[in-house]
């Protein structure tokens, strides 16, 4: 069973049907107990950083942290990959899980923000999540602040500088982009989570 | 590199798919279901569902709709037509929503913008302006084009990006339809007052028209209806032949 966390940020329904759509067990759960008991985690998220303040105020950030330090696998997309860094300047006083190191940091002044739309994604080879995607394929993103380049990154992307579209660390996966928007290419890395 | 975006928009009425030219002469162009499905496998970059006659009474034909047009499709999805306030706009993302676009209600109140995005983040909001040229500058109209609001369409697209729009539609209400192009000088005035990513919108007829106004209207995205319904102008080549041009896309997808 995939765990779905629901801590009110946004809509879910997109990342629940995606799941759905490739017939995997999927619950959507805001309770602590619920994901502490699922046998794999998946952490969305829109919007703004402030947003992941519920992760703390509801007793979901102990269970979460547990299950990413003992194995299990761990999907962050978008802010939920955000929150695997130590942090982000859109709001310093939320911590992140602090498993990557460095912040998150907003796009310089010469490109618009938020960076929306479909960007190619240069990838690193023997990664788990993006095994057989094409290097190059185009992904969907919409957010307005990113993550530095770390060693565990598998995959970059380009808007006014170059920024981690994609990490990867034994169970812990992250993925800037929106996969349950990217077509064929975003379910076919879900399907990838779902076999790891 | 971030590529630009070729957006098929349904415009549906009574839960029906139509197009009309210059906002009127409705004819019927399918299920939104089944159009949205074979737009985004022709390659379309996302999906906008405009619910034309939205009222109150048809709610219900409108949820119906979303939430069969986003079952089965994988790229971002915007739901626009009769959202009025943060519950109109929460059912439609229930619905299977990814981004609202608001129009009338937005010019009306603000504040609804800020609410919306303080929901559910800006990258929901879409704020949809319908603007037609009048004295040298571009008057904004509510109500799918039927009420004049004496408003400059640039002061109100800067308006809506500082209450937290995440993009901007734009549609030229004089080249609806038409198939002659769309308003570039439009689009880079909005393009270049702000910040937020524009949608260009009306007048798409050929190829040329999206090179004009990715290039000359420095617009990030570009939406058409009726080429795409009526099989002029077929997403798959539309983008070989951007591509062609220089024009980063989404190909192949």
């Amino acid at each position: 069973m995939i765990a779905i966390v629901d801590y009110g940020a946004g809509n879910l329904n997109s990342v629940k049907k995606a799941f759905d759509y490739l017939g995997s067990e999927v619950v959507v759960t805001g309770q602590p107990e619920l994901v502490a008991a699922a046998d794999k985690i998946v952490l969305p998220g829109v919007g703004h950083f402030s947003s992941l303040r519920t992760l703390n105020s509801t007793g979901l950030r102990q269970p979460l942290l547990q299950s990413a330090s003992a194995g299990k696998p761990f999907l962050g997309i978008c802010l939920g990959m955000q929150w695997l860094f130590e942090g982000s300047e859109e709001c310093t006083e939320i911590a992140g899980a602090e498993i990557f190191p460095g912040k998150c940091r907003q796009f310089p002044s010469s490109v618009k923000s938020p960076h929306v739309g479909w960007n190619s994604l240069e990838i690193q080879e023997g990664s788990l999540l993006l095994r057989g995607v094409a290097q190059d394929s185009f992904v969907y993103y919409t957010h307005s602040f990113h993550a530095p380049m770390v060693s565990a990154m598998t995959g970059a992307s380009e808007y006014g500088l170059r920024f981690a579209g994609a990490v990867e660390q034994d169970n812990i996966f992250g993925v800037q982009f929106h996969p349950e928007k990217s077509g064929d290419v975003g379910l076919s890395i879900l399907k990838n989570f779902c076999e790891v | 590199m971030l590529t630009k975006r070729i957006i098929a928009c349904l415009d549906m009425d009574g839960g029906r798919v139509v197009k009309g030219v210059r906002f009127k002469n409705l004819r019927d162009a399918g299920d939104p279901a089944e159009c949205a499905t074979a737009h985004a496998r022709n390659g379309a970059d996302e999906i906008v569902l405009l619910d034309i006659t939205a009222t109150s009474g048809n709610r219900r034909t409108m949820l119906h709709a979303v939430r069969s047009t986003a079952h089965s499709l994988f790229v971002p999805f915007t739901v626009g037509g009769g959202i009025r306030q943060l519950d109109d706009a929460a059912a439609v993302f229930d619905a299977g929503a990814d981004k609202i676009a608001i129009n009338s209600a937005a010019v009306h109140d603000p504040k609804l913008i800020s609410k919306i995005a303080g929901r559910f983040g800006s990258q929901a909001v879409v704020a949809a302006i319908d603007a037609k040229r009048a004295n040298g500058s571009f008057e904004v109209f509510v109500a799918g084009g039927r009420v004049p609001t004496g408003r400059d369409a640039i002061q109100w697209a800067r308006e809506a990006a500082a209450c937290g729009a995440g993009e901007i539609l734009l549609t030229s209400m004089d080249r609806d339809g038409t198939q002659c192009g769309f308003d570039c000088e439009l689009v880079r005035a909005v393009a270049e007052a702000i910040s937020i990513p524009v949608i260009a919108s009306g007048g798409a007829g050929s190829a040329r028209d999206f090179i004009d106004v990715f290039r000359d209207g420095r617009a990030d995205a570009a939406l058409a209806a009726s080429i795409f319904h009526f099989g002029i102008e077929n997403i798959a080549q539309l983008k070989r032949e951007l591509h062609d041009a220089s024009i980063p896309v989404r190909w192949p997808c």
